[in-house]
């Protein structure tokens, strides 16, 4: 056979060499904007690294995560991130935090989503209502509510008081108990819609008749929420779950601008952002942001294999 | 019984209505007021002033502030689309080895924690010398826009019938005519759907923009509205936070209650992050 | 010299040869049928030709060319997709002109050609629709007109009339026959499992079967000398009867259970098959020796015909087609004959065998 060249490229061989010229440049894109700056954090978190001399940064090993900072005479501490009690309790918060919101706005999820799967006169325009806090900005969304729960001119502290649910104004940013509670519910205010949507797309699958003939067989409506809806609904739920987990373990905006500088409700991103440019600690919050993206790969990782997803 | 079903079912309606409109409808009140009558909460509108708004318009950088929001969450929609498109594809139409790989690579770029990428993505914005510009922001939004789009195009472009694309060939249409004439004009509610999710997206983000821009000048609204306060707690200037933020917020609330089906679609098509 | 020359043609998806070796001529103007059940390689062959698929191993030339690696476009052909395959979002004018678009035609010309297309197949007044606003006929007549203003060398069809029903299926093979007779020197290459099509379209039919040639010849050369016992059975409709067939005594043939013919059985005597179509039996005369003797069990009656199904013993009841004027009623007992030289022979392998009177 003839070498297939220039012209007489096979036909197959000339799709091939399309789809290299289709694809390269997103995946240059993606390599300039997602892999090499990947890399380089893994890198920075081996250096000693400073923001204000990057191209200065030399190969320090491990010292960042954990290093043996001798005093003499066999005296001294262990240093590093895998000590640092202010990392261990960003890690902290971002875990009860994701917990927390991700369970809330599951469980309102679904209540929004059955609500919104039965059919009645103002449903597409209680649709569109249920979409508005997901399609305004974090940032927006939590200087809203920092205004609503601002501890002397507040709606909700006046609220409480008319309603009786509190005795005198609190202050739930500025208080330490309360500013944890702050952070979540904005963030259920926000995302619950989200939630909803995506269970509402699962519960939209379940065909009909399967509820007619559970009605005809006279079911409990509430066995059959159980027993039929939960079940059929659940990998549609868990994909939600993981996405809204992937998507709160990374919080960062509605902390920043809510509570800043505030060691309780400080999250792993928070404490990313502040390292890396504000406190001139630049490989040290590059080790911390690539043990972020460790445990955010591995419930990434997760995902793909729970949903089986169709590459095609 | 009934009565009292449906009576429930409405106040549970009504409650999800009030959960989801009140902030925002209290911020719109907020705007409107100015002065002392902001310390007292009202419930109603009580006088419709556009004295904050005047403000944020016409003092310091905020106009310019959502201007370049337009301008960064606008190219960047325009890039991905175009990006998406031509991966779109390739992944979708034609067989090579490593496709399934890249789709996955893809999917898994759409679900990073941007903060990972931040030191070495300033590096690199810092080297190509758009540290303080909007580039750095067009071409760091991509990171969550791009994988996005290529994987909702790429689903549908496998659905396009594949004779359609066999009788482009044969009228002697090459890879780029198909995807521009022939696929593009077939693709607009896929477009429209990836492209206004891509918008919202880049019109929100918060943490590149907090970092690789410092000037007034060149700062996204977000941004702008995050930094905007007073020269003590309490002086911090609520109403025209507030008009600032309804301004922001206004162009996605019509977007959202034009495109809401569309976009229902593109989020639950993709299972985009929220 | 043929314009179209396939010589030892194969195509293979993965491990799966689909296509084993296809040598085929096919002269300038004609108009070949490629017909076979589903899964034969007829539709796989064509797309080899149009060059949407890849050759695996052999030759294509076109006018004595090798075009193996040329792309579609640079072959000179045109092809009408079985969905049509239309652009959805181009009028019909659009539709057509897409092809001359992108080979930079000046834009006189393009009007001139699909203008000449269209009064052709009589679409002049649809130009300006979009294909939802067609009807499947019209559809198809601009899918044709969108290969004609091609000017093609060779014209593919795939299936072009199977999402058609079943009036306007008859309809637009006449409108394909009277094309074909107006562009003389066009060729014409034509897929389709319809053997009606095949028949009633073709110079010459190519039968396929699981990848290979069966038969290569006119309508009629098919239709009254089958060289397999596949094409007999595939090419008329009803279906060619085989009767398993039987060696006498005397060194004749005789159709199990049924009467003895003049005829000299060959040498090898296994597995033989004798054919005979419904419309070559008869009812026996008065007299006239019969063939087989049995009960009817069915009679389809067909308007200008009847097929009537007897009963002679084997798995499948002998099928006969008879004038409707005849009278045939289920249950009774008919005596079936036919001539002589009606009969085909098929050996063990499938192969037809000469007929020898004894």
């Amino acid at each position: 056979m003839k070498q297939s060249t220039g012209r007489t490229l096979t036909i197959s061989a000339r799709r091939r060499r399309a789809a290299a010229l289709f694809l390269a440049p997103m995946l240059l894109v993606l390599v300039l904007v997602a892999g090499w700056p990947l890399l380089r954090t893994l890198w920075f978190g081996f250096t000693d690294a400073s923001l204000g001399d990057l191209a200065g940064a030399r190969w320090i090993g491990f010292s960042n995560y954990l290093e043996w900072l001798s005093y003499g005479e066999g005296d001294g501490e262990w240093v590093g991130l895998l000590v640092d009690g202010e990392w261990w309790r960003a890690v902290w918060n971002t875990l009860v935090f994701t917990f927390i919101t991700v369970s809330v706005e599951t469980a309102l999820g679904l209540v929004v989503a059955m609500v919104l799967n039965v059919r009645f006169p103002l449903r597409g325009l209680v649709r569109a209502a249920v979409l508005i806090p997901w399609a305004i900005p974090t940032v927006v969304s939590a200087k809203m509510w920092a205004w609503m729960l601002n501890d002397q001119f507040g709606i909700i502290n006046d609220i409480g008081l008319k309603l009786g649910l509190i005795s005198s104004p609190v202050a739930w940013i500025a208080s330490a108990d309360t500013a944890m509670v702050a952070v979540m519910l904005v963030d259920i205010w926000k995302s619950t819609p989200f939630m909803a949507l995506l269970i509402l797309a699962g519960l939209q699958m379940i065909p009909e008749d399967i509820y007619e003939a559970a009605k005809i067989d006279g079911v409990n409506p509430l066995v059959t929420f159980w027993r039929v809806t939960l079940p059929l609904a659940a990998p549609a739920i868990m994909v939600a779950v993981i996405f809204r987990a992937l998507d709160a373990l990374r919080v960062f905006d509605i902390i920043y601008v809510l509570t800043p500088n505030n060691a309780e409700t400080r999250t792993m991103s928070v404490f990313v952002q502040e390292n890396l440019f504000q406190f001139d600690q630049f490989a040290y919050g590059s080790a911390a942001s690539t043990l972020l993206f460790l445990v955010i790969a591995f419930i990434t990782l997760g995902y793909i294999r729970a949903a089986r997803l169709n590459l095609g | 019984m009934k009565i009292l079903k449906t009576f429930a079912f409405y106040l549970l309606v009504a409650l999800i209505l009030l959960f989801s409109l009140f902030p925002f409808y209290y911020a719109v009140l907020t705007s409107f007021e100015t002065g002392t009558a902001i310390f007292t909460p009202s419930y109603l509108p009580q006088n419709i002033d556009l004295a904050n708004y005047a403000q944020v318009l016409s003092q310091g950088f905020f106009p310019r502030n959502v201007l370049n929001s337009v301008i960064v969450a606008a190219a960047t929609v325009a890039i991905s689309l175009f990006l998406g498109l031509t991966a779109a594809f390739a992944l979708a139409r034609i067989q090579f080895r490593g496709r399934k790989l890249l789709l996955l690579t893809v999917l898994s770029v759409s679900m990073f924690p941007q903060i990972a990428v931040l030191a070495g993505l300033f590096e690199i914005v810092r080297a190509l010398g758009l540290y303080n510009s909007l580039g750095s922001l067009i071409m760091s939004y991509l990171i969550f826009t791009l994988p996005f789009t290529v994987w909702v195009l790429t689903t549908f472009m496998r659905d396009l019938p594949v004779e359609i694309e066999e009788a482009a060939i044969v009228d002697g249409a090459g890879p780029w005519h198909i995807v521009s004439r022939v696929f593009l004009p077939l693709m607009w509610p896929a477009l429209v759907t990836t492209g206004l999710l891509a918008f919202i997206q880049a019109w929100n983000e918060f943490l590149f923009a907090l970092t690789f821009v410092s000037s007034n000048s060149t700062r996204t609204a977000p941004v702008a509205i995050a930094l905007l306060s007073g020269t003590s707690a309490q002086e911090t200037p609520w109403g025209a936070i507030m008009a600032a933020s309804v301004i922001v917020t206004m162009p996605l609330i019509i977007l959202v209650l034009i495109f809401q089906r569309r976009i229902v679609a593109g989020l639950t098509a993709g299972g985009v992050k929220g | 010299m043929a314009q179209l020359t396939l010589r030892n043609l194969c195509k293979s998806f993965g491990r799966a040869e689909i296509i084993h070796g296809i040598d085929l001529d096919i002269a300038k103007g004609e108009f070949v049928v490629f017909v076979g059940p589903s899964g034969c390689g007829k539709s796989t062959l064509l797309r080899l030709i149009a060059g949407l698929e890849e050759i695996s191993s052999g030759e294509l030339l076109f006018d004595g060319e090798k075009v193996n690696d040329l792309p579609p476009k640079e072959r000179g052909i045109a092809m009408v997709f079985q969905s049509y395959a239309l652009y959805p979002h181009m009028s019909v004018f659009d539709n057509m002109a897409f092809g001359l678009k992108l080979a930079k035609s000046d834009s006189g010309t393009i009007r001139e050609r699909v203008e000449e297309a269209a009064r052709l197949l009589e679409l002049e007044p649809l130009l300006n629709r979009k294909p939802r606003e067609l009807s499947g006929g019209q559809r198809q007549r601009v899918a044709i007109g969108r290969a004609i203003v091609r000017n093609p060398r060779v014209f593919l069809f795939d299936e072009p009339l199977s999402n058609l029903d079943a009036a306007l299926r008859g309809q637009t093979r006449v409108e394909i026959a009277r094309l074909h007779e107006r562009m003389p020197d066009t060729t014409m290459v034509y897929v389709t499992h319809d053997q009606i099509e095949a028949m009633t379209l073709a110079d010459r039919i190519v039968v396929l079967r699981a990848g290979r040639v069966e038969q290569v010849g006119a309508p009629m050369e098919l239709y009254l000398k089958p060289a397999t016992r596949f094409v007999a059975e595939f090419i008329g409709t009803p279906a060619m009867n085989i009767l398993p067939a039987e060696v006498t005594a005397e060194g004749g043939l005789r159709p199990k259970g049924g009467a003895a013919l003049p005829l000299r059985a060959p040498a090898k005597a296994e597995g033989l098959g004798l054919g005979v179509r419904p419309e070559d039996l008869h009812i026996a005369e008065e007299g006239e020796p019969a063939l087989y003797e049995g009960r009817v069990t069915l009679v389809e009656r067909l308007g200008e015909s009847q097929l009537v199904h007897v009963e002679i013993g084997h798995e499948v009841p002998l099928v006969v087609k008879l004038a409707r004027t005849v009278p045939a009623r289920r249950g009774e007992t008919l005596r079936v004959a036919a001539p002589v030289d009606a009969f085909h022979l098929f050996g063990a392998d499938g192969q037809a065998l000469d007929i020898r009177p004894q």
